[in-house]
């Protein structure tokens, strides 16, 4: 599924004197098969952004379609069809262990998938469930268990795991790793490309770790102040360091050190991953002392 | 999003009123209650009325952001009013329009939906021009001498501004459990009663644990900062009266005292 | 020998401590820490590390009383913490900063909650007035004086938690994983202040944190594995012994990660590389065109 956002604007409040326009026309494509981050300052509209791919929010005015479904403010609501989207767009909240509710792990994996398919057999829901537990990592002997009694890792997957169970096409997260310890960081990382490869076609993160985004991302979109102001690969995002630090944003330490050296002028054609940026770094020096 | 609207309906202005001491404004609200209760005839009410104007202008709230108020309770007062036409006590020499209905009875039923009224745009003239922070003050500060019957003054208003202090946290939480599960194909809006009860279970479990969590959590941060709710406890803001108290009373005091005359 | 002992005062002094929660019917005591021991001394600025559920926050809690050890001696700042009258004067000089930024403020407007602290313990009103100027000044916070709590951001909400806690002007502040729930201007401005109260104020500061490079730049780190003080050291010796970091589930900060595959593929880049600008500096000579 192809995400396409043409001028999307969106006011919270509106008509009151509360109103705050969140999103100011944004322009945005995200292609099946990308891994999609999206960055920006808490407040800088990310958030807002990605609730609107998934129909939970409703733009003011522009267009946006999510695959074959219309979501424009113009586009006729359908109540059913909102249900399929949603099944196909996957969405895991911020510290999404907060929404567990059942008793058991099995019970509050299974909550989405029988909100979604009310007539399959109990059968397809117990391989669903037991699939979407096994691709998230887990073991099935959590099934059993109360979703409470875990660790806070265990309860993040096991989330993941309720909205991966309908197969999602889109998997949106935000902030995936916010608040987990070094290695947790990486273990979900490394989770996220496994469903990538193995569930979910497309994948959109929020994040404001600008390592992590280097590292895991083909395409990137630089939110600020309701606006996108910069969008492209890793490699163009982040050979503008100057533009990145003057909206106040951090750019990865790789790009940081592009720059310094392009300064000296050692200029390193790289896409800014820990391998690619340390191979042409050695390269360049072996050339240089050859 | 929930948080960007202001909890009560506090409207955020300065005026006369607005800079009143709660204190006085809580207890001009009671003797302006006990004035509408000791009003016995329609010129009472008129009296009353001509107060509650001077409130109004003296306060800056748009006329219409009081009579919303109404708004809230037009079942009770059209309630009130059929029925008292239908169930007053007839008496001799009444009016008899039709049925048991007379022209005293609908006299009577006015009167007493002018009352409901009168109350509740009074009451909402506090409620318009005291933060809930300053209320809860007021009413920790009038409250105080019961601590001498062990009544726990402290304790409770702690307990009403921790409260407040959290209803936009908590606000904006259910907000996100809502996307949440909305997300993972909940439905709020269809099926019958029960159905829709038993919707609430994802929302409301959640949004439980969060709060225990929350208390924790912030019963910690409290004892960290020494608290023990003792005696010796001293309070940084003290609320202090000025003119426009005494010129609040005295105009009660006047209002009372005309409708106690007329 | 005397002024000694008072100059040199420990900070914090740990002695063979245990913690364990206890079970009920349903669940078994769990053992958090055993056979703990450490000491801080007074001015340092300590990071804390650990893994996830290692016990680094039930450290944190026991060094101001908030929770009680089963066996072992704390001593903070020369009082002995098991003697119920020093309490109140420990807590006083034991500032607490916790993970959620949302959890922490007691009233809804800033100076109120300021003067939450100086209350309980008694103060004049006039002193309470001095101590939220001190403690607004100090976080720079003074423009949200009258502002409401819920509207701030994360990082101003715990500047606010940071200035609630100074308003009792400790002789320590803990930072329990303050910035971890933050984005990175949030982070930032936290360890700015934390800085700052070390080398401005000679507070004694400890920060237990999942950030590698908020621990670099500290005088001291602390291992914490196993509910052990596994290790203690400076940044130099803690992660030049990278086996024994992967062994606790830690990782080494991102500019020795670089620096450290660099020297993998025959860069001479000399000994331990910890910041960025310290790779910065190396590579530019390195590569410089000359």
């Amino acid at each position: 599924m192809q995400i396409v956002a043409k001028d999307l604007t969106f006011v919270y409040n509106a008509k009151t004197k509360f109103s705050k326009t969140a999103l100011d026309k944004i322009s945005l494509t995200i292609d099946e098969g990308d891994f999609f981050g999206i960055i920006g300052h808490t407040g800088s509209g990310k958030s807002t952004f990605i609730q609107h791919l998934n129909g939970i929010l409703r733009a003011s005015s522009g267009y946006l379609t999510v695959g074959d479904f219309d979501l424009s403010p113009s586009a006729k609501k359908d109540k059913k069809r909102l249900k399929e989207l949603r099944a196909k767009v996957g969405m895991v909240f911020q510290y999404p262990e907060y929404q567990l509710f059942e008793e058991t792990v099995y019970k509050d994996v299974a909550f989405g998938y029988k909100n979604f398919f009310p007539k399959a057999t109990e059968d397809e829901v117990k391989s669903a469930v037991i699939n979407a537990v096994a691709a998230v990592g887990l073991d099935s002997s959590v099934l059993n268990k109360s979703p409470f009694d875990l660790s806070g890792g265990q309860k993040r997957r096991v989330a993941i795991a309720g909205v991966i169970v309908s197969k999602p096409e889109v998997l949106v997260l935000d902030e995936p790793v916010a608040g987990l310890d070094p290695v947790g960081k990486r273990e979900l990382m490394n989770l996220l490309h496994s469903l990538h490869k193995n569930v979910c076609k497309t994948i959109v993160i929020v994040s404001h770790d600008m390592d992590e985004v280097a590292q895991n991302c083909n395409k990137i979109a630089v939110f600020s102040e309701g606006k996108i102001v910069m969008t492209g690969t890793p490699k163009e995002i982040f050979s503008k360091v100057d533009e990145l630090l003057a909206l106040r944003l951090d750019a990865p330490l790789t790009a940081l050190l592009a720059a310094d050296l392009k300064k000296v002028g050692a200029d390193i054609d790289t896409d800014f991953t820990t391998d690619d940026f340390t191979k042409k770094v050695a390269g360049l020096y072996h050339k240089n002392n050859a | 999003m929930l948080k960007d609207v202001t909890f009560g309906q506090y409207y955020p202005t300065s005026s006369f009123v607005h800079k009143m001491d709660p204190r006085s404004k809580l207890l001009i609200l009671i003797a302006y209650i006990v004035a509408v209760f000791l009003a016995s005839s329609f010129i009472d009410l008129g009296v009353v009325f001509v107060f509650l104007c001077l409130a109004v202008i003296f306060s800056a709230v748009p006329p219409l952001m009081v009579l919303k108020s109404i708004r809230a309770i037009i079942f009770l007062i059209a309630f009130t009013f059929i029925l008292n036409v239908f169930f007053y006590t007839k008496k001799e020499g009444d009016t008899v329009l039709f049925w048991v209905v007379t022209v005293e009875g609908i006299l009577n039923a006015t009167f007493l939906s002018c009352r409901l009224i009168l109350l509740v745009t009074g009451c909402s003239i506090l409620t318009l021009t005291t933060t809930p922070v300053s209320l809860t003050d007021g009413i920790e500060s009038l409250l105080k001498p019961l601590n001498l019957v062990k009544f726990p003054v402290h304790e409770l208003a702690l307990i009403m501004s921790i409260a407040l202090r959290f209803i936009p946290t908590l606000a904006n939480e259910t907000d996100r459990i809502i996307s949440a599960q909305k997300a993972r194909g909940a439905d709020f809006e269809s099926g019958n009663i029960i159905r829709r009860i038993k919707a609430i279970i994802p929302i409301l479990i959640p949004l439980l644990v969060s709060a225990f969590r929350r208390a924790d959590e912030l019963g910690d941060a409290m004892d960290a900062r020494c608290y023990s709710g003792s005696k010796t406890r001293t309070k940084y803001k003290k609320l202090k009266y000025g003119f426009r108290d005494l010129i609040g009373v005295l105009s009660v005091a006047a209002l009372i005292t005309a409708v106690a005359m007329l | 020998m005397i002024c000694d002992i008072i100059l040199s005062m420990q900070a914090i002094k740990f002695e063979n401590v245990a913690f364990q929660y206890n079970g009920n019917e349903e669940t078994e005591a769990v053992s958090v820490l055993n056979d703990f021991s450490i000491e801080i001394e007074e001015g340092e600025f300590v990071a804390v590390l650990g893994a996830n559920g290692s016990g680094k926050s039930t450290f944190a809690k026991l060094v101001n009383g908030l929770l009680e050890p089963k066996a072992g001696k704390i001593s903070v700042l020369g009082m002995d913490i098991s003697d119920k009258k020093n309490l109140f004067e420990i807590r006083k000089n034991v500032g607490m900063v916790f993970q959620n930024p949302d959890n922490q403020q007691i009233a809804s407007i800033v100076e109120d909650d300021v003067a939450f602290g100086p209350e309980n313990i008694g103060c004049e009103r006039e002193e309470i007035g001095r101590r939220i100027d001190y403690a607004l000044h100090v976080t720079d916070t003074e423009q949200f004086r009258h502002s409401q709590v819920s509207r701030l951001s994360g990082g101003q909400k715990q500047r606010v938690a940071i200035a609630g806690a100074l308003a009792l002007k400790p002789k320590i502040m803990i930072f329990d994983e303050s910035t971890s729930m933050l984005d990175p201007k949030g982070r930032r401005e936290i360890m700015a202040v934390a800085k700052s109260l070390n080398k401005e104020n000679g507070m004694t500061v400890i920060n237990i944190t999942h950030y590698m490079d908020e621990a670099v730049e500290a005088d001291k780190i602390v291992i914490i594995s196993g509910g052990k003080a596994l290790k203690v050291g400076t940044p130099e010796e803690i992660f030049s012994d990278r086996e024994f970091l992967q062994k606790v589930g830690l990782e080494l900060p991102r500019p020795t990660i670089i620096a450290e595959r660099l020297k993998s593929l025959g860069l001479p880049l000399n000994g331990l590389i910890l910041t960025k600008e310290a790779l910065d500096d190396s590579l530019c000579k390195l590569l410089q065109k000359t």
